[in-house]
């Protein structure tokens, strides 16, 4: 769905950001993961077309994005920040939500119903009236990731949404992203939280001072051992406790370890 | 000696109509690290105001109880004379720029300048704060450009500064990678060894459990428990308190492993390794 050629970046005369990635993204759940500081916010600001590349060129579904407004890519893809103070500016929660829709021409009646469908999978569908900045930091994410959901865009990209929430959130989001991934959307995010990319994400890229260090299905991306130390990541804590045990293989679930303790006892 | 007492303290917010805490009682000992825990709206942030006398002074509501910092009863105090001995990074490291200071530098000032720090002292302090959460080089910048990292550090670094002898932290690390929060807790754990007494709302349970002498459990602004990691992480329903033990602990739990010698579940990667080893010999 995109292809990202020799693309390179940096802001203003500053160091490159980004240098030289290749990418191709299909439909897989992919995780985004790298030290903050590695360009991965950046990276997904380019695709958005927030930002323009230095040198290079992104695809998105057959479209060359330099050519195209980001009013344009806004219909193809969503992008939820990091920071929801960044996005919150309506004074109550529906108006918020059905802002996007109707910024991109649909109907009033279509963008009320996408709305309260995307808030009901976030579950703030009984807080139409309220004002967003008097919500929690952890509903104004979810608020945020409404927002983008209402769109029905074909890419959507979160950064870093498990912030501030607590495990009945963690799990919301795990929900949303298997509704989006069913919808047959390419969902894509940023995270810093290993365990839950080794549970829900089939593919996993890590970058490391802007460039693409090890990309691959999510179990074989935490096999790489030397790769995520030269990225400072941490493998998943239940991976990190399976290496300990010398269980072989490379353990991304707790069922998974479940399972393998036994067999190798 | 206790550096913070609890005494049945409830507080209601106004126009609320329900307490957002509700008979709270607890002490934490010079140099202890205590973990907030619960799930969001269970009372944590609003539980941290309360030791800084930002409940009820900024934000007035209905007020019962005792909280007593370092001796000085908050209710009785201002905000300006608890903050010598209690300082405090809110969750939203946005909510605590001052947005009255051009660069990282005078921001990490701002609370120095306020009380009365002497000059070279400053220098000193905010030179050290600046190295230990690795933010030098962005000493020059706006505030307001940094990244969702560099501004949670700098948050922290500026409380910091101030060297009160108790510190609350709010989620300090919500927004920082892996290499960056633990970091954190390792800054947090040298302060502690140096003495002062902290108290952080976090959801990263295994950090909790790794690093605090003691978990607070909320719910509902009520204590459900205040015992050590060990003994909180391995209570069964967890669920019920929107909260998920550390992976090793789960593990364990699910594998019916408890800790050599004791009726508890290991809460640490070394722990569980161990008893994990333990029972295969």
């Amino acid at each position: 769905m995109i292809k990202v050629k020799n693309l390179s970046f940096s802001y203003k005369q500053n160091p490159q950001v980004l240098s030289d990635i290749q990418l191709e993204f299909d439909q897989r759940s992919t995780a985004i993961i790298g030290q903050n500081g590695a360009g991965k916010t950046t990276f997904v600001k380019l695709l958005k077309g927030l930002l323009k590349p230095n040198a290079g060129q992104i695809v998105v579904k057959g479209q060359v994005i330099k050519e195209q407004t980001a009013a344009e890519l806004s219909r193809t893809i969503g992008l939820v920040f990091q920071n929801p103070n960044d996005q919150i500016f309506k004074r109550s929660v529906l108006e918020e939500v059905m802002f996007g829709p109707l910024n991109i021409k649909m109907e009033k009646s279509e963008a009320k119903e996408k709305a309260i469908e995307a808030l009901r999978l976030v579950g703030l569908e009984h807080q139409l009236d309220i004002n967003p900045h008097d919500l929690s930091l952890s509903e104004k994410k979810l608020l945020c990731i409404a927002s983008v959901i209402a769109m029905d865009t074909d890419i959507i990209i979160f950064d870093e949404p498990t912030i501030a929430q607590d495990s009945n959130g963690k799990e919301k989001i795990r929900r949303i992203i298997r509704t989006l991934k069913e919808k047959g959307k390419l969902v894509m995010t940023i995270i810093h939280d290993m365990d839950f990319v080794a549970e829900n994400f089939e593919r996993t890229i890590v970058f490391n001072q802007g460039r693409v260090l090890a990309d691959g299905p999510t179990r074989e991306v935490f096999s790489q051992k030397q790769e995520l130390l030269r990225a400072k990541v941490e493998p998943p804590y239940i991976t990190q406790l399976a290496d300990k045990l010398g269980i072989p293989g490379t353990i991304l679930t707790i069922d998974e370890f479940i399972a393998k303790y036994h067999s190798v006892k | 000696m206790n550096k913070i007492v609890v005494e049945g303290l409830k507080y209601k917010y106004p126009l609320s109509e329900t307490l957002a805490l509700d008979n709270i009682s607890f002490s934490v000992k010079e140099g202890e690290f205590i973990g907030i825990i619960g799930r969001n709206s269970a009372g944590k942030s609003t539980l941290c105001q309360a030791i800084v006398g930002l409940v009820p002074h900024f934000y007035k509501g209905a007020y019962g109880g005792k909280v007593l910092v370092d001796g000085l009863e908050v209710k009785t105090h201002s905000i300006a004379d608890i903050s010598l001995k209690a300082g405090m990074v809110f969750q939203n490291p946005f909510t605590q720029v001052t947005g009255s200071k051009m660069t990282v530098y005078e921001e990490i000032a701002f609370g120095l300048e306020n009380i009365g720090v002497p000059r070279t002292e400053m220098i000193n302090r905010i030179d050290e704060v600046l190295h230990l959460f690795k933010i030098e080089h962005v000493k020059d910048h706006n505030p307001f450009d940094l990244s969702g990292g560099q501004m949670q550090r700098m948050a922290i670094a500026s409380i910091i500064a101030m060297k009160p002898e108790i510190i609350l932290l709010d989620e300090p690390t919500s927004q920082l990678d892996p290499g960056g929060s633990e970091e954190v807790f390792q800054a947090v754990q040298s302060l502690k060894n140096q003495g002062i007494t902290i108290l952080m709302a976090e959801h990263k349970m295994e950090k909790v459990a790794q690093y605090c002498d003691k978990v607070l459990l909320l719910e509902s602004g009520k204590v459900v428990d205040y015992d050590t990691p060990e003994v909180v992480f391995s209570r069964n329903d967890l669920d019920v308190f929107g909260v998920t033990a550390p992976v090793y602990t789960k593990v364990c739990q699910a594998l019916g492993v408890k800790k050599k010698g004791a009726d508890t579940y290991p809460v640490t990667l070394k722990e569980a390794e161990a008893a994990l080893k333990e029972m295969r010999r």
